[in-house]
């Protein structure tokens, strides 16, 4: 990365901005039953969030605070939470991802569970491709040799 | 060598633009990907799942493993990423 | 569907695709490119398909400008040929 002239102008706006971003990503992920959005919608706004503060600050200060361990992390317990309510579903005894068995276990009747099964599925993706936006953009844009712990 | 691209990218375009001479017309409730699965989903989805809007009940549960499978190649995407370009002094 | 609006659209998307790719300056380019991509994501909302109007603005417009002007910083900014 080249070094850093820091801006007074850029900084505030993305203070500014960032949290309402991110509220709004939320809120797409949350709310993607009744409107349109979705998962990897979602977590492509999440994500672009993150993109945005590690443009505006230092790397190695937004680091401290989002370490790279954790978004690694991150990115497997996605995929696991998908596949994970996918198995469960197979060990209650229907086939792979059919979540209207899963209203043995939850205090709700079988359409409702559906529902729920696609808000969990939701979550894991949306939480996966933030991580991954996040890694894909920190190892590019400093060729792999972003300073911090590992 | 720049003139021969120019070339193929007509005679590719030419090639697509003929292709969708065949196409249903757009919105055209006879044709094949309006007349065989579509209706099926659109009446049954707020009784099945609960869920008001069709295009995330066909993605996420009707579909769900093609979901799955994207969520993949995104992973994989960024491991791949990480194992490449990723240089820890 | 409005085929007046679509015609305008469709003529600024072809415009923005041209631009792309004969601007000199990467940086230009890449904003182009989110130009196209959000001209698209007005395409596919009024044709009635707002989710993949949506993934569009987020995916076109949003991550892979970032991405575009992430990479820029690793290469020249002017384009060769």
């Amino acid at each position: 990365m080249k070094e850093r002239y820091p801006d007074v102008t850029i900084e505030t706006i993305c203070r500014l901005l960032i949290p309402p971003i991110q509220l709004f990503a939320l809120y797409v992920i949350a709310h993607g039953h009744y409107s349109p959005g979705g998962g990897f919608q979602g977590g492509c706004i999440l994500g672009a969030s993150f993109i945005m503060m590690f443009i505006a600050y230092d790397i190695g200060e937004v680091k401290r605070k989002m370490q790279e361990k954790l978004n690694t992390i991150l990115c497997s317990t996605g995929v696991l939470i998908f596949a994970g309510i996918g198995l469960i579903c197979l060990i209650l005894g229907a086939n792979y991802l059919d979540y209207g068995i899963l209203h043995n276990i939850l205090p709700v009747h079988q359409a409702k569970a559906r529902a729920l099964g696609t808000l969990g599925i939701e979550i894991g993706v949306g939480i996966a491709v933030t991580s991954v936006m996040v890694s894909i953009f920190l190892n590019i844009a400093t060729a792999g040799e972003h300073e911090g712990e590992p | 060598m720049k003139f021969f691209a120019f070339i193929v990218v007509l005679f590719t375009g030419a090639l697509l633009i003929y292709g969708t001479v065949d196409m249903p017309n757009w919105g055209d409730p006879n044709s094949p990907p309006n007349s065989h699965v579509s209706p099926r989903y659109i009446e049954k989805t707020l009784e099945e799942t609960a869920t008001p809007n069709a295009v995330t009940s066909v993605l996420a549960d009707y579909r769900g493993y093609d979901t799955l499978g994207e969520t993949t190649v995104i992973f994989t995407a960024g491991v791949v990423c990480i194992m490449l370009l990723r240089r820890v002094k | 569907m409005i085929w007046q609006l679509d015609i305008v659209f469709l003529i600024l998307v072809v415009i923005s695709a041209i631009a792309a790719i004969s601007v000199k300056d990467l940086l230009s380019s890449a904003i182009l490119l989110g130009a196209y991509s959000f001209l698209m994501c007005l395409l596919w909302s009024e044709m009635g398909a707002v989710d993949v109007a949506f993934t569009e603005a987020a995916v076109g417009a949003g991550i892979s400008t970032a991405f575009f002007i992430g990479f820029i910083y690793q290469t020249t900014r002017r384009t060769k040929d």
